[in-house]
């Protein structure tokens, strides 16, 4: 049973962990948290809806090839997002760059109710079923039962965290990342164009969030336009448990907390699921307000 | 080679410069000294855009770059070592080094690599470990080194010896002067003015943001003025 509830923790905390990562690397460079950023990973899992909804329509080689069709569907739900989440900072946190740090946040929210109604308005307000495409055969071993779409949603998360690491790690641009985290005047003295850097981020961030909002919508079958409030709070309560900012932490706290709400179903009360991750998030702020992998406040300044 | 002509510049209601005038000229070691507070790191942010002008203008080599944002002015050839070193302290020295040759080509950024590893050898040795982690001689030595990765024609100094030992304050000096003979340009700002003057050509004296004195450095350094304000004579 442990075993059981731990896998599908897992597939779930990848999600969690993909989403979080644009909530600190966000963070990161402008200290500041995108409440926005919930929507996109909402975004992107309705594009995957209609990309995937598409398939009976396209050419019978796409069904023959349906790796190949779902790699094309997450490249471009990711890709659009990307768009969009240039556009977010643009638009709503640029002009703001020097206001009082609340001023972006209620635009945040702006952008956020907006883009709930806007999908509520154009794609109704009523669940929507993604259509069945990855045959649901299930395989046990060792008593623990999964399909082959989880394996995948782990294997696609773990990939994309690691394509991540090594952007941040091993090109320029993702090293510039990292110093404009640290000390953004200092990095335009150093001749990195501040301003491509933040959209570079929130570019990475969204693409990252609308690849998890396209597995959860291919594990879970269901979507609904409300579905970037509540991920988006548990994404961001995996990042503040990691550590804000904390690219590492970003990822080991989506998966614990996917662990945590799958044993806490399984173990205690599956109806409970949603209140574990805010009790989490209540713990840290007290206990812990750096998170796990976070230094301290003082290190910081 | 740079020219500050009537340059103005305030914080809110501070008024850090009021009507700065100086030039350098290529190939010079130009000192700027003053009392905590009389617009010296001032001076450097304006000529670096990391703070707006309030009037007055800018010219490096011709062009007027009071008006363009900090990158650009560091691909124009102009390179500011802050006061405080700042270096990135979770990145690597290498990442720092990197940083700070972000705007060369990769043939050029290797090459640079290596011209700069061979006049701070120690930091060749540290290339892996964090900047957070070194010494702070060591750090002042990457603040340079990273400073001089972009191949600049204009180094901007603040104050490099602050805090450091008596023989690693030497050898930055020793540095800056090898700097100047391989034709490099130096606007040092400096506290320690008797070091700063015997390594400089010229010099301007800043007080409460207006040249008070300027002229070369070796009859400033006997100005009696100076020698009673700063040479602590
Ligand atoms: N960011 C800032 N906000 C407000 N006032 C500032 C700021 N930076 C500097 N000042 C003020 O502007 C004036 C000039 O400061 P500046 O840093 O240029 O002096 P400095 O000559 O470099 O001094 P020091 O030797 O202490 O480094 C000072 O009165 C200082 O208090
Ligand atoms: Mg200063």
């Amino acid at each position: 049973m442990f075993l059981q509830h731990l896998l599908n923790g897992i597939t779930i905390g990848g999600s969690y962990a993909l989403i979080a990562l644009g909530y600190t690397l966000v963070y990161g460079v402008l200290k500041l948290i995108n409440f926005a950023h919930g929507e996109i990973y909402m975004i992107g899992a309705y594009l995957g809806f209609i990309l995937v909804s598409l398939l009976p329509a396209l050419p019978p080689f796409f069904q023959g090839h349906l790796l190949f069709f779902l790699l094309i569907v997450f490249l471009v739900a990711a890709g659009l997002c990307a768009l969009y989440g240039f556009y977010l900072e643009k638009v709503c946190y640029r002009p703001l760059r020097q206001a009082p740090k609340l001023t972006p946040l209620i635009s945040a929210l702006g952008a956020s109710i907006f883009f709930q109604n806007f999908v509520m308005l154009t794609m109704g307000a009523k669940d929507r079923i993604f259509p069945q495409t990855v045959g649901m055969t299930t395989y046990t071993v060792a008593g623990v039962t999964g399909t082959p779409l989880q394996l995948a949603i782990i294997l696609s998360s773990v990939f994309l965290m690691a394509l991540l690491w090594w952007f941040i790690n091993r090109t320029r641009l993702g090293v510039a990342i990292k110093a404009t985290s640290t000390d953004p005047l200092m990095a335009s003295l150093l001749g990195i164009n501040v301003d491509t850097v933040i959209s570079v981020t929130f570019m990475a961030g969204s693409f990252l969030a609308a690849c998890a909002g396209v597995m959860i919508g291919l594990y879970y079958g269901t979507i609904n336009f409300t579905l970037g409030y509540l991920g988006g709070i548990k994404a961001f309560t995996a990042a503040v448990l990691g550590g804000i900012g904390n690219v590492p932490g970003a990822m080991v706290g989506g998966f614990l907390l996917g662990i945590i709400e799958a044993l806490g179903a399984g173990y205690f009360s599956a109806e409970y699921k949603d209140v574990y991750a805010f009790f989490i998030l209540i713990a840290v702020l007290v206990l812990r307000p750096a998170g796990l992998l976070g230094k301290g406040v003082h290190e910081r300044a | 080679m740079l020219r500050l002509t009537d340059v103005h510049l305030a914080y809110g209601h501070v008024h850090a410069l009021k009507g700065v005038s100086l030039a350098v000229a290529a190939g010079e070691i130009v000192t700027l000294i003053g009392a905590n507070g009389a617009g010296k790191s001032s001076t450097l942010k304006a000529i670096s855009a990391l703070h707006p002008l309030r009037s007055g203008a800018i010219e490096f080599a011709g062009e007027a770059i009071h008006a363009l944002p900090p990158h650009q002015v560091v691909a124009r050839g102009v390179s500011h070592c802050p006061e405080g070193r700042r270096i990135f302290y979770d990145l690597s020295v290498r990442e720092n080094l990197l940083m700070g040759g972000y705007l060369l080509g990769k043939k050029e950024l290797e090459e640079r690599l290596a011209a700069v590893l061979d006049l701070f050898p120690r930091l060749r040795e540290r290339l892996a470990q964090a900047g957070g982690t070194l010494s702070g001689g060591e750090q002042q030595m990457l603040a340079i080194a990273r400073a001089l990765m972009c191949n600049p024609r204009l180094l901007m100094l603040d104050e490099p010896s602050l805090g450091l030992a008596p023989l690693m304050v030497e050898k930055i000096f020793e540095t800056v002067l090898s700097l100047k003979k391989g034709g490099l340009t130096v606007l040092l700002v400096e506290q320690n003015a008797g070091a700063a003057l015997a390594v400089s050509d010229r010099a301007y004296v800043l007080e409460t943001g207006r040249v008070t004195l300027a002229g070369d450095s070796a009859s400033l350094a006997r100005d009696e003025r100076v020698v009673k304000a700063y040479l602590g004579g």
